[in-house]
This record gives C-alpha cells, sequence and structure tokens, in this order.
C-alpha cells in the first residue's frame, strides 16, 4: 500500500502541495485528477523520490520512502512518463531493457534483448522496432515503447503520468486498453495522472481529484458521476463556471 | 544603499554559484571512485570528447603554429633574432598556446554538446527516469564524460603541441629559409622535460574543467528551449573563463617558483 500522509511542497512562494493525504490499496489503480499546474506530477515524483516534500511521511507497505534502501526501493517501481521519456543515444530494446542491462537486476545482454521484444510485443510493436532509435518513432510508438520499459522488470507498482496526452483518441484508447490489461494481469498497483477522463473511466479502481493542493475528493470510479461535489463535478464535465476558477 | 544592496546580492550570488561548482567537483570525484562504473558511456565519452575532436584540435593547432612562426620572425628580425624561430614556436607552443588553445576548443567542441545534451535530458524527463531505472545520473552521465575528459584531453594536448610545432616547421622551413634538421635539433634541444608535463598537466586540467562545466550546466538547466539554451551558453562562458584563470595559476605554480 501507498500512503501519503499530510505532504507539502512548495517552490519558493508557489505552495503545490499543502498537505496531500492520499491511501493507494495494494494491487489498485488509482487515478489522480486535477487541473494543469495543481501538483499532480510533484505528488508522484515525491513518492518515488525525484522530488522531496518540505513536510509529512510517504510510505509504501509502512516503510518510510526516504529510509529504504534506495535500489531495492526503486527496482519495484516503473514509470511511464508524460513524454516517454525514453534515451535518444540508444536503440529502443536497450531503452526497454535498460534496468535488465545494469544494477541489480542485470541478466545477460541475450535474454535481456529477449525480454525487451516480448514487452514490445506486449505494448503491440513488432520486433523490428526494436533496433530503431526512439527518433525515429512516432509519439504513440515512443508511448508504447515507455511503456514496455515501465513494465519490462515486472515491477509491482506502476506510474503513469499523462498516459494519453499528445495520443489521437484511437491511440489513446488503444495506451488505455494496454494500461488495463497490464495491471489487472501482472496484479500491480498503479497510479496514473491524467486530464483524460476517457482514461479515467478505462482504468480506474479509484480516483482521487488533487486541488489547491489537498485532496479535494477521493472514491470508487463508478461514483465520480452523483458524487455531488462541486469541483469533481465541474471537473468531469469541463465546465468552465463552477468553483475552480478557468484562470488560475 | 541600493547600489551597495546590487552589490552584495551579485557578490552572494557569485559565492552560491563557487560553492555550488565546487560541490559538484567533489561529487563527482566521489563518484568516480564509486562504483558502478559504465565502461560503454566511458568509451563513447573518449570517442566523442578525444577521437572526434581531432580535427580541430589538429587544424587549430596547425595554423597556430605556423602563424607564431611568422610573428616571431618578423618580431625577431627588429632585434636581429630571427634565428629563435624554432625555440619559441616550441616552447610557445607546448608551455601555452598548445594546452589553452585545446582547452577552449575543448570548451567550444565538447563543453557545449555535453551541456546541450544533459539539459535536453533534464528538460525532456529522462534523467528523472534514469533515476527510476535506479541508476545514478552523476555515475552515468557525468562520471565517464568528466573522466574520459581528464584522461584525453592531455593526449589532445600533446597532439596539438606536435602539429603546432609542425606548423611552424612548415612554415620556417617552407618560407622562411630555416634549415629542416637544423630547425628539428633546436626545437627538441631547447624543450624540457618540465615543459612536456607542464603541458599535459595543464591538459588534465582543462580537460576537467570542461566536461566538468558541461555536465554542471547542463543537471542545472532551466526548463524549455531557452533553459538548454542559457545551460549551453553558460557552460561555455564558464568553462572558458575558468580555463583561462586555471593556466594563469598553474603557469604561475609550475614556473614561478
Amino acid at each position: 500500500m501507498i500512503e501519503l500522509k499530510d505532504v507539502k511542497k512548495s517552490f519558493g512562494t508557489n505552495h503545490v502541495l499543502r498537505g496531500v493525504n492520499l491511501k493507494v490499496e495494494r494491487g489498485t489503480s488509482m487515478v489522480i485528477i486535477g487541473g494543469s499546474g495543481t501538483g499532480k506530477s510533484i505528488a508522484i515524483k515525491s513518492v518515488l523520490g525525484l522530488v522531496t516534500p518540505d513536510e509529512g511521511e510517504i510510505t509504501v507497505d509502512g516503510q518510510d520512502v526516504t529510509k529504504t534502501d534506495r535500489d531495492a526501493f526503486l527496482a519495484r517501481f516503473g514509470m511511464l512518463f508524460q513524454g516517454a521519456a525514453l534515451f535518444d543515444s540508444i536503440p529502443v530494446w536497450q531503452n526497454v531493457a535498460f534496468r535488465l542491462l545494469r544494477g541489480s537486476l542485470k541478466r545477460p545482454k541475450a535474454e535481456a534483448r529477449e525480454i525487451a521484444i516480448e514487452k514490445l510485443r506486449r505494448v503491440g510493436l513488432t520486433p523490428d522496432v526494436a533496433d530503431r532509435l526512439p527518433a525515429e518513432l512516432s509519439g504513440g510508438m515512443q508511448k508504447r515503447v515507455g511503456l514496455a520499459r515501465a513494465i519490462a522488470a515486472d515491477p509491482e507498482i506502476i506510474f503513469f503520468d499523462e498516459p494519453t496526452t499528445g495520443l489521437d483518441p484511437i491511440m489513446a484508447g488503444v495506451i488505455n486498453d494496454l494500461i488495463r490489461e497490464i495491471v489487472v494481469e501482472m496484479g500491480a498497483t498503479a497510479m496514473t495522472i491524467t486530464h483524460d477522463m476517457t482514461s479515467v473511466r478505462a482504468i480506474a479502481d479509484n480516483v482521487a481529484m488533487l486541488h489547491d493542493g489537498v485532496i479535494q475528493w477521493t472514491g470508487p470510479v463508478a461514483q465520480i458521476d452523483d458524487a455531488g461535489d462541486p469541483f469533481l463535478d465541474q471537473f468531469i464535465h469541463g465546465r468552465a463556471k463552477g468553483p475552480i476558477e478557468a484562470v488560475r | 544603499m541600493k547600489f551597495l544592496a546590487t552589490i552584495g546580492r551579485a557578490a552572494l550570488g557569485l559565492m552560491a554559484a563557487i560553492g555550488r561548482i565546487t560541490m559538484f567537483a567533489f561529487q563527482t570525484l566521489v563518484h568516480m571512485v564509486r562504483g558502478p562504473f559504465y565502461l560503454r558511456e566511458l568509451a563513447i565519452a573518449f570517442l566523442n570528447i578525444g577521437w572526434l575532436s581531432l580535427p580541430v584540435v589538429g587544424l587549430t593547432s596547425l595554423f597556430t603554429g605556423g602563424a607564431l612562426a611568422l610573428q616571431i620572425y618578423a618580431g625577431g628580425a627588429r632585434f636581429n633574432a630571427e634565428a629563435v624561430v624554432p625555440q619559441i614556436v616550441a616552447i610557445g607552443m607546448v608551455r601555452e598556446l598548445g594546452p589553452v588553445l585545446v582547452g577552449l576548443m575543448i570548451a567550444a567542441r565538447v563543453t557545449s554538446s555535453i551541456a546541450a545534451e544533459i539539459a535536453t535530458m533534464k528538460v525532456t524527463e529522462q534523467i528523472d527516469a534514469l533515476v527510476t531505472l535506479s541508476t545514478h545520473p552523476m555515475k552515468y552521465l557525468t562520471v565517464p564524460r568528466v573522466l574520459a575528459a581528464t584522461i584525453v584531453v592531455p593526449a589532445l594536448v600533446a597532439i596539438g603541441d606536435i602539429i603546432g610545432i609542425f606548423g611552424g616547421y612548415a612554415v620556417a622551413t617552407g618560407t622562411l629559409g630555416f634549415n629542416p634538421a637544423a630547425y628539428i635539433r633546436n626545437t627538441v634541444d631547447f624543450l624540457e622535460l618540465k615543459d612536456v608535463v607542464s603541458s599535459l598537466a595543464k591538459g588534465a586540467m582543462f580537460g576537467f574543467i570542461a566536461a566538468l562545466m558541461g555536465c554542471y550546466y547542463g543537471m542545472n538547466s532551466g526548463r524549455g528551449a531557452q533553459g538548454v539554451g542559457s545551460a549551453t551558453k553558460g557552460s561555455v562562458e564558464a568553462a572558458a573563463v575558468l580555463i583561462l584563470a586555471a593556466n594563469f595559476v598553474l603557469t604561475g605554480v609550475m614556473f614561478s617558483l
């Protein structure tokens, strides 16, 4: 289980997280929604240690994330970045097998390549993509390679940062289905950040809405339409008028 | 008061920057001796910084050596000292121009490229991705580049020194009427081991500075294209100034004592 307790983070006078409390149960898919600049990425990056919170505590299975063995801790995670964040200088298969080619999870090169090709196939890419450079792929293909990299080492916990941003609706649907399948198949715990309500309904078991630095509402995805929360209601229906100011 | 406050702020900013760069250099040295080591990245850095810099280093040194011979000949003629061309070209290239020009060429070619590459990686979250893949960015990106530059730039300086001296030789024997055998003998006889050692030591220091500045500015880049541009510009400026300052200090230490 991932738990954030009263997590605060400011950048100068910009108080991004003002006391976030959130629980993500093991094996469930939590989707965090909220407007741009509300700190969704900061919340996820705080769990991974990419950002250090000013206050509060983050635990994974009861262990404080700042007091664990970093390598062992990160080996449990996979992350799909918004722009895929593939390494330009190495071919696709080495991107996917990055973790398997070095560090504690290192495998023989041939085995790592085989796993990479299998993961690429899993996300709907053919083996001929393996030896191409990331720059030679379309945005959707890059995202799928990023997804293959995130699941390459069969992580227990997977984070998805805006998995469908910048993709056409069909490709977004493909990615949503893939994420759902992977999470169900692998039994992984997932945390996803998105603005895309189609994604929310496709991916989520539970939803949390981050607004004004705190979790405004959280609950099962089935309840979002009649939660009765004016902030959530405005967001999921994309209304310009409501308690959330359109110009922030 | 406002004027004093401005000076104070600038001084504090400078001190903070020096502190940050010193800390970064210290961290790099610590990571350099503690594994894991990424040999593939080190090999790539050797290729990029060393092998691929050879044309620019060679051409710069060749033309500088040739120009130096012409200048010394013309200047020496004012007091009937034209014969000192081989000695002055040799000492000028080996002690000063070789290491400084190679250092500045590396700052222009390598520092800028390292800063732009790492800054782009930062902007596109590739550095964050490295961390999530249990790979320390300092070990994976900084250490191979700084180590490779520190080792390979002295070799480039040695090559630059030789080509620079050859440039002087070609001009002196080709157009100024010097005897080829006498030119080489005068060059070899005049140079001391200390000159060569100082040249290589400067090369190592300049290589370290050039790669370190590229990595530091890249890792601390701002957002977007402007952030990458600023990081690249800042890295070359800092590397060039630090190389020239380090050259002054090293020359003072090695030749004034």
